[in-house]
């Protein structure tokens, strides 16, 4: 099937390449021992309160963990409404 | 004399940390120094067939902590290589018979007769492994290229630093250069990256050290093995040479190794 892929460019990723991300991704929850469900916690408190603030579209808001090296972050992708003087 | 105290540990089961103690123990011992190994994995003893020493056990390390003996009854000798003794564990009790107390004031009892204490910790994050890296000067870290044995990795090195044990070193084992080549298994550098800590060996796949276990005749004293000449090099990293790394595209492959038998006639 490498001749298929090739033809159409398609790429699947190696094994190798799986392992090293769900390494990634597992460790990054091991290292801060942070939950999936810590992780939901924090997403709903922290739409409350930028919520409070200014208008967020909730369904949009993702938390989500990456690392670098070895280092773990925490990110919050929040997208606002009513950007572009599209508020009333 | 003033003995290193180091630590072979995992994690993960399995992934060879007696393999690793056994054989440095014998590769520091070629190079001329006094070694002595220790079994740490009360009531699963396998160090001693490891280097095929199983049938000399008269003690174990609970007789010595618990006083039924001395240390140096305890000790057998390895009469294949000059200066290496082993320090076998208790088969028929549990990790509770020694505390990490006892394990301090063993080594500290075996530093001054030698310059390396070479300890074989079980696998798991339980007192078993908190016995094995009480005393310990340095810790190396045994690992596969695969998700759960790197996954638990991480885990013994938070472990070893909260302990301020650290910075512990790595060994990779079972790589199979065959594999890596094709994209199915972690390399050497996706392993350092994640784990961030320094490499101390990288220990192919071989059948020989299957082998070798079967024979209890540890491969290191085989001299013409790639996976032994792996050991030997971290013995020599312990000592502090700079010896490069094994370059494993250079381990062939069957077809390579036929290819160049024909060539060479
Ligand atoms: N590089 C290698 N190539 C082939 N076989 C290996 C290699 N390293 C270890 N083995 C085999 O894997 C098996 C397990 O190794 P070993 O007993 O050293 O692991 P361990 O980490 O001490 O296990 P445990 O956690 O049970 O104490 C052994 O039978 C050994 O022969
Ligand atoms: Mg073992």
């Amino acid at each position: 099937m490498r001749i298929l892929d090739w033809l159409f460019g398609q790429r699947r990723p190696s094994s190798r390449e799986i392992a090293k991300e769900r390494l990634q991704l597992v460790l990054a929850y091991d290292r801060v021992k942070i939950s999936p469900q810590l992780l939901e916690t924090l997403k709903d408190e922290l739409i409350a309160v930028i919520s409070r603030h200014v208008e967020i579209d909730r369904e949009g808001v993702e938390v989500t963990f990456t690392r670098v090296k070895s280092r773990s972050r925490l990110i919050a992708d929040i997208p606002l409404l009513g950007a572009r003087g599209q508020r009333k | 004399m003033a003995a290193m105290v180091i630590t072979i540990t995992s994690g993960k089961g399995g992934v060879g940390k007696t393999t690793a103690t056994a054989n440095l123990g014998v590769a520091l011992a070629l190079l001329g120094k006094r070694v002595v190994v220790v079994d740490s994995d009360i009531g699963l003893r396998n160090l001693d067939v490891a280097m095929g020493l199983e049938n000399r056990i008269v003690y174990d390390i609970v007789d010595v902590t618990e006083g039924y003996c001395r240390l140096r009854q305890a000790l057998i000798r390895d009469k294949r290589v000059s200066e290496l003794y082993l320090l076998p564990a208790a088969q028929t009790r549990d990790k509770t018979a020694v505390s990490p107390e006892d394990m301090v004031r063993l080594c500290d009892q075996m530093r001054d007769d030698f310059n390396f204490v070479l300890i074989d910790s079980p696998a798991g994050i339980e007192q078993g492994f908190r016995n094995a890296i009480a005393p310990a000067d340095e810790v190396l870290i045994v690992t596969t290229p695969e998700v759960p044995a790197v996954r638990d990795a991480d885990r013994i090195i938070g472990l070893i630093e909260a302990e301020e044990k650290g910075p512990a070193s790595l060994i990779i084992n079972r790589l199979k250069p065959e594999m890596v080549r094709y994209g199915n298994m972690l390399t050497t550098a996706d392993v350092i990256e994640i784990l961030a800590i320094d490499l101390i060996g990288i220990i192919p796949e071989d059948e020989a050290i299957i082998v070798s276990m079967n024979k209890g005749i540890p491969i290191a004293l085989d001299d013409a093995n790639r996976a032994s000449l792996a050991f030997h090099n971290i013995a020599r990293r312990l000592l502090g040479e700079e010896v490069p790394f094994l370059d494993i595209r250079e381990m062939p492959n069957l077809i390579e190794r036929f290819v160049r038998f024909i060539r060479q006639g």
